[in-house]
């Protein structure tokens, strides 16, 4: 039997981003909330410690900051004709874990998204006809890029982003990303001092005619002082970001943005090593009443609350949704329901290599985000019109880590171990670089997930069931996308190039991204999304759901600034109207 | 009750408790809590306020600070105001019941009755918590309260504050602050074999395992090249370009001098910028050439230059500067030599909130490597200090290990 706690007005699920935001902005609101978090705490002096972090067995080998199968896995099938099995180890994304989450161990990119891309199945039936999309499910946001303007320049100045603007309210500017939609203001920071490959990248594609900028990198190109107050220090460029906590303080985390501030606040309490086992709902099922969870020593308990908020990653989120009863599972015979709809990923792969003779790329002088890119490929920027797929990707040559073990390029031929190999790493680390595309993943029919009905969690949930393969859509595009690259890679004049793109049958195994999107997406309409405009769900009004499990298709970016910039989106929502007039904020 | 009715309602009690109590208008009582750092020994880490608890490691043993808030079991719920005053200023409880000289009383017996009864006045308002504390944990003969007769005969002399002939306002209202209520010297006055304070006001002592640093006129050991702003600066933020609180001092600024007026901090730092330096002869740096120096550069390079740059000038803000850095150029290392074996964390103040902190390093260098780094510190980009050996770190090692 739960032990029923007193009660708080926010409980919120997971501490990471989403959940720090939200924490951070309704305690400001004078709220009294609860944070409970499944993971550790963490903290960057005892937990990502200087003198150990740079441990590239423990961290980025054996993933020793990530969530392990153990405490929750989940099944994975390419399409429901097959049966879905269990993954025994986070390989291909890998879900954090730990006050932080995600938020810890990323590299530090922190793009907007496009204005049209909030507007995607408009936009592109307004340009191509709507039988160009036909195979494809993809549903608009219910939101604009301009209402969301001030919630991207909320999160890029809490995280000390480093970056060139390329259209500062409407006016291009030369040197930034002239495909971007308008910004209220400049980056926080200048951008990271560009690394050999990039420059070269950024050379080749200049005189291609394309306009490449330094990728938007939550790494400090200088000391910052974040709009908290909460202070950051200059990057290192040691490469020890993606995988790792920064040890520094140079990457935006939501333990060197926010935590500092709102772990002293009296109206605040992170409740670590607490497992959320379910929402209750009130018996009507319109609202919920409290969340009941375990704590690391077995105990269970149930903590009453008038908001509850899903900020889990997105994947969580929506499992939390199956299990609890909030909203209905998507069926992908029927197309009906919507949690679980829209499940998209990314699309990697298409990539060019290159090697070289007699260069010193120096790939140890890194940092996670550092990168010059450009989108001049990505989105709708360029004519689909003669093309046979939509969307695109961005294209990027940069310089995150220079590892030991990872970091291992060899040209195409080498041995796989032996004398030969040890020969053929000593001379090409120093050589090589590649030119990759990070692509969009379009949402269809048969890409979703539910609760699989096989295989249990340690407390006897089902698991979350993974049902995904790239579309065919997807795959002409990382086609087309390769092809460019290889333009590119040729103009940066390489010894040698090995140019690939993605391919059919999504694999669990190699690592891939950990940009999961989509499950519980936002749109005007309770039937074609889960939660509302404002991230409320449609069915259960005192129920919100962050993340990026929100997104309705996934871009050629990675998700995190968008991420953020719905959490502050969400926090002012709620602030602004929830709070004053409780109850569905859009009616269904 | 439906969900958003309740909401409704807490939205309007609870947005007005939670930010009222951190903008409420400071009580003078509160003020004279603020100025004698109660909370700072009376508060114990994630404890409620002034319900005791802090275990204050002294060279005679373990004291453990009382329960003063107004419970009458636990607490001090059955004193009267004359009980009080004779507790903070004559170290005395109901009862004749003598108290240790940890609690301050020898400086505090400068503070005057009017604010003694305003600070009863705010002490009776705090919440009441029940918490029994056994306060006296000193070993065998020490654990004697009557022997604090003697003691208080032979070193303790209550006077009310002095002013300095010809000082000006701030000076004597800096003086009063550092060496009545504010009981300073209480870590920074060397002490006697029986714990008294020694004639050298403030020149810097140990205790705790921390040498708390001189804060005389001396240069460049003391806060005499220091701005008067730069102090101001350090005590209301816990930072300055110079350094930062951490230990013991983070205590200090946490509890006491960030919400100290400027006006306050400023005359502080009149005084202290006129107060008498240490009898010492000026250290010379050792030779770049010298095997420790040799050693400790290495060893900086590849541990240190990420936080604290190659040239030893930190961040502000963010990594202390070492160059300059009075708390290295002590003749006592202690502190150096504990922060690198157990790292520190910064204080956390409005007006700094980030709290950074250095990791340990205590699993991964031997003695002689931390001996080496901090006599390279201790001696490098200007600085000059005695060097640091292996025999010392190892105490300090074996003192952390065992108070842990």
């Amino acid at each position: 039997m739960a032990q029923l706690l007193p009660h708080k007005d926010v409980v919120i699920m997971g501490l990471g981003w989403t959940g720090a935001i939200l924490a951070q902005e309704l305690t400001d609101a004078g709220l009294n909330v609860v944070a409970i978090e499944r993971g550790p705490w963490r903290d960057t002096a005892s937990d990502f410690n200087i003198g150990y972090m740079p441990d590239e067995l423990r961290f980025a080998v054996r993933k020793d900051l990530f969530l392990q199968p153990a405490l929750e896995a989940m099944t994975m099938r390419n399409d429901v004709s097959q049966t879905a099995l269990p993954m025994r180890d986070y390989s291909s994304f890998l879900p954090g874990s730990g006050v932080g989450g995600a938020g810890v161990h990323w590299n530090g990119f922190n793009w907007r998204f496009f204005p049209n891309e909030f507007e995607t199945k408009t936009h592109l039936t307004k340009r191509y006809g709507a039988k160009k999309i036909a195979e494809l499910q993809l549903e608009d946001w219910g939101i604009t890029y301009d209402e969301l303007e001030q919630s991207y320049d909320r999160f890029e100045y809490v995280c000390g982003t480093s970056g060139k603007a390329g259209n500062l309210k409407g006016q291009i500017v030369e040197g930034g990303n002239p495909f971007e939609g308008p910004r209220s203001r400049e980056y926080p920071l200048p951008p990271l001092k560009m690394p050999y490959a990039s420059t070269m990248f950024a050379q080749a594609a200049k005189e291609l005619g394309f306009h490449p900028f330094p990728l938007p990198a939550s790494n400090m190109s200088k000391p910052y002082v974040n709009s908290l107050g909460v202070a950051m220090g200059e990057c290192t460029y040691c490469g020890y970001c993606e995988r790792f906590g920064c040890a520094n303080y140079s990457k935006a985390a939501p333990q060197t943005t926010i935590l500092p501030v709102l772990m002293k606040k009296s109206n605040f309490e992170v409740r670590t090593e607490c497992e959320v086992l379910k929402v209750n709902l009130r018996p009507d099922g319109k609202t919920a009443k409290s969340v009941t969870y375990i704590d690391a020593a077995g105990r269970e308990f149930e903590q009453p609350g008038d908001i509850i908020l899903l900020c889990g990653y997105g994947l969580m989120n929506v499992r939390m949704m199956l299990l609890s009863g909030i909203g209905h599972p998507y069926d992908p015979s029927t197309g009906k329901g919507q949690v679980g709809r829209n499940y998209c990923y990314q699309t990697q792969g298409s990539a060019a290599r290159l090697f070289y003779e007699g260069k010193h790329f120096n790939p140890f002088v890194a940092s996670g985000a550092l990168s010059s890119g450009l989108d001049d490929f990505n989105s709708d920027v360029f004519d689909h019109g003669p093309l046979d797929f939509v969307g695109g990707a961005n294209v990027s040559c940069g310089t995150s880590n220079g590892r030991p073990i990872g970091n291992r390029p060899t040209p195409p031929g080498t041995p796989r171990w032996g004398g030969a190999w040890k020969k053929a790493t000593a001379e090409t680390y120093q050589n090589a670089t590649a030119v990759g595309a990070q692509g969009s993943s379009y949402p269809v029919r048969g890409n979703y997930l539910d609760l699989d009905p096989t295989y249990k969690d340690r407390h006897g949930r089902p698991l979350l069931r993974i049902t995904f393969d790239f579309p065919d859509n997807d795959l002409r595009m990382s086609q087309y996308l390769s092809t460019q690259l290889a333009k590119i890679g040729k103009a940066m004049n390489p010894k040698q190039m090995v140019v690939s793109h993605a391919a059919k049958g999504w694999n669990s195994v190699p690592y891939q991204t950990t940009h999961n999107t989509g499950g519980a997406t936002m749109g005007a309409k309770p039937d074609t999304s889960a939660v509302n405009k404002f991230l409320q769900s449609w069915d259960v009004s005192n129920v919100f759901v962050l993340g990026a499990s929100a997104f309705q298709q996934n871009e050629g970016r990675n998700p995190t600034g968008t991420v953020g910039a719905l959490a502050y989106w969400a926090a002012q929502a709620i602030r602004e109207r929830y709070l004053k007039r409780p109850g569905a904020l859009v009616p269904a | 009750m439906r969900p958003w009715a309740l909401a409704l309602l807490l939205v309007t009690t609870a947005a007005t408790s939670a930010r009222a109590a951190d903008n409420a208008p400071v009580s003078p009582g509160r003020y004279q809590a603020v100025l004698g750092d109660c909370e700072g020994c009376h508060t114990a880490p994630g404890g409620k306020p002034f319900a005791g608890g802090t275990v204050l490691q002294t060279p005679f043993g373990k004291i453990v600070s009382p329960n003063i808030t107004p419970d009458h079991d636990t607490g001090i719920g059955g004193w009267s105001e004359s009980d009080f005053r004779r507790a903070v200023k004559e170290g005395q409880s109901p009862g004749g019941k003598r108290l240790y000289p940890a609690m301050p009383y020898p400086a505090y017996a400068m503070i005057p009755d009017a604010d003694i009864t305003a600070l009863w006045t705010y002490i009776k308002t705090v919440a009441r918590v029940r918490h029994a504390v056994e306060s006296n944990q000193l070993p065998f003969p020490f654990n004697i309260r009557t022997g604090m007769a003697v003691w208080n005969w032979l070193n303790f002399k209550p006077a009310a504050f002095a002013s300095g002939a010809g000082k000006s306002a701030d000076w004597n209202r800096g003086a009063y602050l550092v060496t009545g209520p504010g009981h300073c010297g209480a870590c920074h006055t060397p002490k006697t074999l029986l714990g008294a304070d020694r004639a050298a006001a403030l020149t810097g002592a140990s205790l705790q395992g921390w040498f708390a640093p001189e804060i005389t006129s001396a240069q460049p050991r003391g806060v005499g090249g220091w701005r008067a702003t730069e102090i101001v600066t350090y005590l209301k933020t816990g930072w300055n370009s110079r350094g930062v609180a951490t230990g013991p001092m983070a205590e200090v600024v946490e509890h006491s001098t960030s919400q100290m007026t400027d006006a306050d901090l400023s005359a502080i730092a009149v005084y202290l910028k006129d107060v008498p330096a240490a009898q010492a002869a000026p250290a010379t740096a050792l030779a770049a050439s010298d095997p420790a120096m040799v050693a400790g550069a290495k060893l900086f390079q590849n541990n240190c230059v990420g936080c604290h740059g190659a040239d030893g000038r930190g961040e502000h803000l963010m990594f202390p500067p070492l160059a300059g850095n009075a708390t290295l150029l002590q003749s006592s290392a202690e502190s150096a030599v504990r922060v690198v074996l157990a790292g520190a964390q910064a204080v956390s103040t409005k007006a700094a909130p980030t709290a950074p902190s250095m990791p340990s390093f205590a699993w991964k260098f031997s003695d002689a490597e931390v001996a080496s780094i901090v006599t390279y510190v201790r001696n490098s980009w200007g600085n000059a200090a005695a060097p640091v050996t292996s025999e010392s770190v190892g105490k300090i090692r074996t003192t952390l290990r065992e108070g842990s």
